[in-house]
């Protein structure tokens, strides 16, 4: 799928993450911005309910979100797969204390990748998870995105599991740079 | 104080002269030892919530009297600040204390800047600076050749900032961290100590648990 149009219809799949979000009650939205997730970050910003913490690097999420937890609130970290390499020694912390970790990582270096620099972390990024002890569910389709999501917080917040939703670049389209 | 312009050698000069002084003053007993100020800090705790970092800050923690609102940290290094973040935003209502050394201050170095932005009035971090790697051979640190953690913090927009050398009147860097309108950051530089270990819980789910259960009660 092409990068959608200026004008042309937007895709409704980060509108319905949203909705998933609110509907778990999380409070705390950490990211580093993606362009993937940017339409979703901006509904959360919207949001008083929600408390939007921009990181200069992915794994300060996962520490914010450790004490997020401690603190008595749901969080989730937006990131691409690229900022999942900076996590994983936080992310043993998450493992080893059986924290909650939900996170949405938009991913790069697999569909049609135009930036060869995006592809060995692209390709690792489910390995690299899994090593830590982070369950990763895929999503590639939009219609299946917001049930993946869904399933990933019961995991996380119900099972306290730490859980990647890994959304395919299928769905978000492959970027493409104008000369 | 801060200085806007690049580094000069003349700076790294006065910069390394003035480190050399201080530690001159330090040896002399000026600074003050870590686990007598942190035992200092933690009886005025009140309801404050702890986040010490790992190694030497959290055996001083442990060592000032175990407290389930102590969530030690055994690993995770370079986060302690930010889970500090995370708990401040969550309990806005509750002092949140973030005890650790320069090493793993430096690591989260980014994280100085999110919180600066996140301006948390509730978040008071001290740093106890002994200008080394204690626990992994007494390695130097940045701060040892200069580098100024509460500067760094000063030019990211924390509300306040001090940085306590040898001499300097420690209880003031306390008062800071306990009671001013955060994000604030104390930097004391410490003597280098010999200090026994006292070693908290490392079970991770009894720590997160023990936590949740004495801050939120029936809902953990």
């Amino acid at each position: 799928m092409a990068r959608k149009k200026r004008g042309a219809e937007a895709p409704t799949w980060p509108d319905e993450i949203y909705d998933v979000l609110r509907a778990v009650d999380v409070r705390q939205v950490a990211y580093v911005p993606d362009a993937g997730h940017s339409r979703l970050i901006a509904a959360c910003a919207d949001d008083p309910r929600m408390h939007t913490v921009s990181l200069t690097t992915e794994e300060e999420g996962v520490a914010l979100l450790a004490g997020a937890w401690l603190g008595g609130q749901r969080g989730v970290l937006l990131m691409q797969s690229s900022g999942v390499g900076n996590c994983i020694n936080m992310l043993g912390m998450i493992e080893e204390c059986r924290f909650p970790l939900l996170a949405l990582v938009t991913m790069r270096g697999e569909w049609g990748e135009f930036n060869p620099w995006q592809i060995p972390m692209g390709q690792g990024t489910a390995a690299a998870l899994g090593a830590v002890g982070v369950i990763t569910q895929r999503a590639d389709e939009p219609g299946r995105v917001a049930e993946t999501v869904v399933s990933a917080a019961r995991l996380a917040f119900d099972g306290s599991r730490a859980v990647a939703v890994l959304i395919g670049q299928r769905v978000i389209g492959t970027k493409e740079f104008k000369k | 104080m801060s200085r806007a312009k690049g580094r000069s050698k003349d700076d790294d000069k006065a910069a390394s002269k003035a480190a050399r002084k201080a530690r001159k003053r330090r040896a002399a007993g000026g600074a003050p030892m870590r686990r007598e100020l942190v035992a200092r800090l933690l009886a005025r705790r009140g309801d404050a919530l702890v986040v010490p970092g790992l190694g030497s800050s959290a055996w001083d923690v442990a060592a000032a009297g175990d407290h389930p609102l102590n969530f030690y940290t055994w690993g995770a290094m370079g986060g302690a600040a930010m889970i500090g973040l995370g708990l401040a935003i969550a309990q806005p209502e509750r002092r949140v204390l973030v005890v650790t050394g320069d090493g793993e201050m430096l690591m989260g170095l980014g994280g100085l800047a999110t919180i600066a932005v996140q301006r948390p009035t509730n978040l008071g971090i001290l740093v106890l600076d002994n200008e080394h790697y204690g626990e992994t051979g007494r390695q130097k640190t940045h701060t040892h050749h200069g580098v100024d953690i509460a500067g760094m913090a000063a030019a990211a927009g924390f509300a306040d900032t001090m940085r306590v050398d040898a001499g300097d009147d420690a209880d003031a860097a306390l008062d800071l961290v306990l009671d001013a309108p955060g994000p604030v950051i104390a930097c004391v530089k410490v003597a280098m100590s010999d200090d026994p270990l006292v070693l908290p819980e490392r079970d991770g789910p009894r720590l997160k648990d023990r936590f949740r259960q004495a801050l939120l009660g029936a809902v953990a």
